[in-house]
């Protein structure tokens, strides 16, 4: 099976015309292909600054991003999850879809619909569609434009829980199948328990990494009691970090 | 009920200044088969309508410039807000010393008044675009045509509409002025000559009829075209 790319990571400095101080300073790290990992901090710290660079969408910062060895910027696109759907208002669900990806067919951009549980809705509106369909449209764009390079920014804010167990559900069997290497960006600690390979705690201004934890248990055979256990020691680890 | 009510106070007040529909109603026929009905109407919105489309055409791709390029709106603000305020008047007769009094000189004088508005309504549109949708278009790597078409003319249609129907209105009064003041035919012209002669049955003769052109244009072409374009704005409401 086809995995996804290898992601390197190394930031020196990146600062926002006007600003006095750095919003991310000396973050460096590697994400091997097929890896989930997830960046868990509190909210304004410099993880969706981050997700940008990797996305190719912000190339002015000191230092190298790139994605199998290309600068992220000329780099196929990812799929990006933002943290609203984001979606045209004036396109039909499936039309959001094809119009990051003219490529494909109608009947292709269905199937993706149909895989995150949306048969039936492609001539619908984004504004006639719940707010937990419309993130599931978006996350059926994210698949179809780079199933084996997943963004994902807080993709689970201001969602019920139960919602979220269905697209977190969606997201662990996407990458299972295509073996994405994904980054998923969150401040949400049990997100990362649930889902990562690897939690990386930002912290600090300006942004860095303050500490980091592999879990190697698989995500499918993790239970909700590792999955508590997991967060409660992410959430030790954070403590102990901000206090520091 | 309009027609009702005008009717009521014609039969109350009867005199020649004052006729009634009906009165009016007949006039017209007999001016649109033996007098110049037809050619000043087909004068004066041939006049209008090219004033609007080259209006429309010139003042967007200005508004779009001032919108998006900062420096360029800082620089050419103050001409816009002098472009607004000029009296329209003082634009027709400069033009028409300049020009002479020529077709030329009154749709471009038409112009002078109506680019301005334009180019306000479109640069504040154009401001107010989304820059999440930029952000997505650059994730998603969407090249330039693609952005205009999906992204950038969505945004920009509304304002687009609403600078038509503000200009559409302005340009008819504005047309009609300038004809007074100096032209060959048209409506305006033709209600200068009642004017002279106190015609009142001439007058609202062409003015209803002005009435029912915008009417047609508006329930015709308009609003058609704004539920095609902000059709979705419904799945909101």
């Amino acid at each position: 099976m086809a995995q996804g790319p290898r992601v390197s990571i190394d930031i020196r400095e990146k600062r926002y015309a006007g600003r006095e101080a750095p919003v991310l300073r000396d973050l460096a790290f590697d994400i091997a292909p097929g890896a989930v990992v997830a960046l868990v901090g509190p909210s304004g710290i410099g993880k969706s600054t981050l997700l940008r660079i990797v996305a190719g969408v912000d190339s002015s910062f000191d230092g190298a991003v790139t994605i199998d060895g290309v600068p992220a910027h000329q780099a196929p696109p990812p799929g990006l999850v933002f943290q609203d759907s984001r979606l045209l208002p004036w396109l039909s669900a499936v039309n959001n879809i094809l119009a990051v990806r003219p490529d494909i067919s109608r009947d292709e951009a269905t199937h993706w619909l149909d895989r995150v549980g949306l048969a039936g809705q492609a001539d619908v509106l984004p504004d006639q569609l719940s707010g937990g369909m419309q993130r599931r449209v978006a996350l059926a764009r994210a698949l179809a434009v780079n199933p084996r390079f997943l963004l994902l920014d807080e993709p689970f804010v201001s969602l019920d829980r139960h919602l979220v167990g269905e697209i977190e559900a969606l997201f662990a069997a996407q990458i299972e199948s295509e073996g994405s290497t994904a980054i998923l960006v969150t401040h949400l600690i049990e997100d990362a328990a649930r889902l990562a390979d690897r939690a990386l705690l930002v912290g600090g201004r300006p942004a860095r990494i303050v500490a980091q934890r592999d879990i190697d248990i698989p995500r499918r055979d993790r239970t909700p009691e590792d999955v508590l256990h997991l967060s409660a020691e992410l959430g030790g680890m954070q403590a102990v970090t901000a206090a520091a | 009920m309009l027609l009702v009510l005008w009717q009521v106070l014609a039969s109350l007040f009867p005199s020649r200044l004052f006729p009634s529909p009906i009165d009016v109603a007949g006039h017209i026929w007999v001016l649109a088969t033996t007098d110049k009905l037809v050619a000043d109407f087909a004068k004066t919105l041939w006049r209008s309508a090219v004033a609007f489309v080259l209006s429309m055409i010139i003042g967007s791709a200005i508004g779009i410039a001032l919108g998006r390029i900062r420096w360029l709106d800082r620089l050419f603000a103050g001409w816009v807000v002098v472009g607004l305020n000029l009296p329209s008047i003082v634009i027709a007769i400069v033009l028409y010393i300049w020009l002479g009094l020529s077709e030329f000189s009154l749709i471009l004088a038409v112009m002078c008044n109506k680019i301005p508005l334009v180019v306000t309504t479109i640069r504040e549109g154009v401001k107010s675009f989304s820059r999440d949708y930029d952000e997505l278009a650059d994730a998603f790597r969407m090249p330039f045509a693609r952005r205009l078409r999906l992204i950038l003319l969505p945004q920009l249609m509304p304002f687009v509409l609403a600078a038509a129907r503000t200009g559409l209105s302005l340009i008819w009064k504005i047309v009609l002025v300038f004809e007074v003041l100096g032209s060959d035919g048209g409506v305006g012209f033709r209600i200068n000559v009642f004017f002279q002669f106190f015609d009142m049955e001439g007058i609202l003769a062409y003015t209803v009829v002005f009435i029912a052109i915008v009417v047609v244009i508006e329930y015709g072409i308009m609003r058609p075209l704004e539920q095609k374009v902000s059709g979705w704005r419904r799945a909101r409401a």
